[in-house]
């Protein structure tokens, strides 16, 4: 009789795993950057590319660094949502405008509003390989002493936004 | 005779073409060499069943010529697999390191394999116990007899 259940167990034990396995978004790489210094760049401003910003600007300011282009679909989707939370002036939305044209990116930023304190430019996505960035959009919370402490892959969704980003930048902002 | 000609001059345009496209590859070819070398023990992030090589992803193209930037640099290729480990993690290789994350990948489908190993065993000697050759007491004896010389029975 107990050896009869035993295929039985088997069988359980591999329904859940293959249950665990099916929540679970394949493209959600771990990032490494958790806990680990914010790479520096500096780049030209998508409105003044006679001006650059640079990763160090921000210290001592908890930051949020949005990637985008105009091309991508999945960030329209994220785009009301960045426009509802700038408006409450939580804290500094930087845009990577990654692997774009930039009249294409002006030209977006235009049409749809802009959530941005404000957007350099990321040409031949130099800055995005170092961040590791492998699909846009991708947001990274970066804290008062420039380490990255979360990263959001694809669109920031409302949930993710009130139940992780939101309570982990209030802690930050202490 | 014409149309040969029209054919002949058709090829010899797609050759030509062909030759192009192919230009970049032989610009240094130990450079592309060793890129391929490399390239192969990556995985590309956007097709993730693809080699780096293989992908003709946007990023993988970006990214292979990020190696070939650091090839050319006269990085090591331990130093360029810690570069693309360090922004993507373990995940990017194919070949990921012992440790205590990656052990159940690692050492699990061993652990399976002795598991079923023992169960095999135990099964098999079990059935043996149970084979073992049993010998009939006198009642049973009787019986089997009758049974074998009952006319009624089919022979």
């Amino acid at each position: 009789m107990k050896k009869a259940l035993i295929p039985l167990a088997i069988f359980a034990v591999l329904v859940v795993f293959l249950a665990i396995g099916l929540t679970r978004d394949p493209h959600e790489i771990p990032s490494p950057f958790i806990g680990k210094p914010a790479p520096a760049f500096s780049a030209p401003l998508l409105h003044e590319p006679g001006r650059t910003f640079s990763a160090k600007d921000m210290l001592g300011k908890v930051w949020l660094l949005n990637t985008w282009a105009s091309w991508c679909v999945a960030c329209r989707q994220e785009h009301p949502i960045l426009m509802e939370f700038a408006k409450t002036k939580t804290l500094p939305i930087i845009g990577l405008d990654y692997k774009d044209q930039e009249a294409d990116g002006r030209k977006w930023l235009a049409r749809f509003g802009d959530p941005y304190d404000l957007s350099v430019t990321d040409r031949d996505g130099r800055i995005g390989i170092d961040y590791g960035v492998y699909g846009v959009p991708e947001t990274f919370l970066i804290d008062k002493a420039g380490v990255i402490r979360y990263k959001q892959i694809g669109p920031v969704t409302e949930e993710a936004l009130r139940d992780k980003i939101l309570p982990l930048i209030r802690e930050l902002q202490k | 005779m014409k149309y040969w000609l029209a054919l002949f001059l058709a090829l010899q345009l797609a050759a030509s073409s062909w030759a192009d496209e192919a230009a970049p590859l032989a610009e240094d070819p130990v450079v592309e060499q060793r890129l391929i070398g490399i390239a192969e023990e990556l995985r590309c992030l956007v097709c993730q069943n693809e080699s780096l090589a293989g992908s003709r992803a946007d990023l993988a193209l970006d990214l292979r010529r990020e190696i070939r930037t650091l090839i050319k640099a006269g990085k090591t290729d331990a130093e360029i697999m810690e570069f693309m480990v360090s922004r993507y993690g373990d995940f990017v290789r194919y070949r990921p390191p012992v440790n205590p994350v990656t052990w159940m990948l690692w050492f699990g489908p061993f652990a399976l394999l002795i598991g079923a190993g023992v169960i095999l065993v135990r099964l098999v000697r079990g059935n043996q116990r149970d084979a073992a050759p049993k010998v009939l007491d006198a009642a049973q004896r009787e019986k089997a007899q009758s049974l074998l010389k009952d006319p009624e029975l089919p022979s």
